[in-house]
């Protein structure tokens, strides 16, 4: 598992433009506007291992970069703030939701750069999981034991964009 | 912006680098009787510290040589680059 920093920032309050989110693995940026009208975007991780909860701004430029190649009206928008969150990636950038060889510990974790969307499913297997000590067919494949067994979920090489 | 000092060329921007992971792991020496378990360690399984990391960086649109840095993951400082065949400075940890 490693930690990476992912930046994400938002503009100046607009007027609405931009009525559903849009994600582009092809220039690699997701966007959607606010209600209150602030475009928020983000993209990909910064290379290195990272806790300083910031990462470097050539990211930033190079997810602006994207968002102005799919809508050039955004050009005029002013970058009103910045952060980068801490992420922990797996070696196949997809979680892990199963047993350990510890007895009675079980671990739902290195969601990376995802994870919002699919948190419904991964708390109903994994309170499957805890209460019958059996992953459930769902998440059987996200155990710990695919790095051993090689049988990986490749989100790196499916999404194809900097996880 | 990191700015990464090259053993060979001095200090660039970060943009010129591509970035390697964990520094001094050792190829298994004995790799034909190595346990699926002790492949997955050697292949999957890295340090995650939080202060100071020995990577790898290569300087890839530079001389598109691979080296080590010492960096502390909470501050972003580059403590210090050294060459491969170089031991980590201050030891192993």
């Amino acid at each position: 598992m490693q930690s990476h920093p992912l930046q994400a920032l938002v503009s100046e309050l607009h007027e609405p433009v931009h009525p559903t989110v849009v994600m582009s693995n092809h220039v690699h940026v997701y966007v959607s506007q606010a209600h209150k009208g602030e475009l928020v975007m983000g993209a990909g991780v910064d290379s290195y291992n990272g806790y300083g909860q910031r990462g470097s701004f050539h990211v930033i430029e190079r997810q602006m970069a994207a968002a102005i190649e799919l809508f050039p009206v955004f050009a005029r928008a002013h970058v009103l703030r910045t952060w980068g969150g801490i992420v922990d990636v797996t070696p196949d950038a997809s979680p892990i939701i199963g047993r350990t060889p510890v007895e009675n510990l079980y671990v739902n974790c290195g969601w990376g750069t995802g994870g919002f969307k699919a948190t419904p499913a991964a708390g109903w297997t994994f309170a499957h999981t805890i209460a019958t000590g059996e992953p459930h067919p769902l998440n059987a494949p996200f155990a710990l034991e695919r790095f051993t067994t090689g049988a990986l979920i490749d989100e790196h090489g499916a999404a194809a964009v900097a996880h | 912006m990191l700015l990464i000092t090259c053993p060979w060329c001095g200090p660039r921007n970060e943009t010129e680098y591509h970035y390697g992971g964990q520094a001094h792991v050792p190829h298994p020496e004995n790799p034909g009787e190595l346990t699926d378990e002790q492949w997955a360690a050697y292949v999957f399984y890295r340090d995650n510290p939080k202060g100071p990391f020995a990577e790898r960086w290569m300087h890839s649109i530079g001389c598109r040589r691979w080296f080590n840095v010492l960096r502390d993951t909470a501050t972003h400082e580059v403590l210090t680059s050294y060459r491969l065949d170089e031991p980590r400075p201050g030891g192993n940890r």
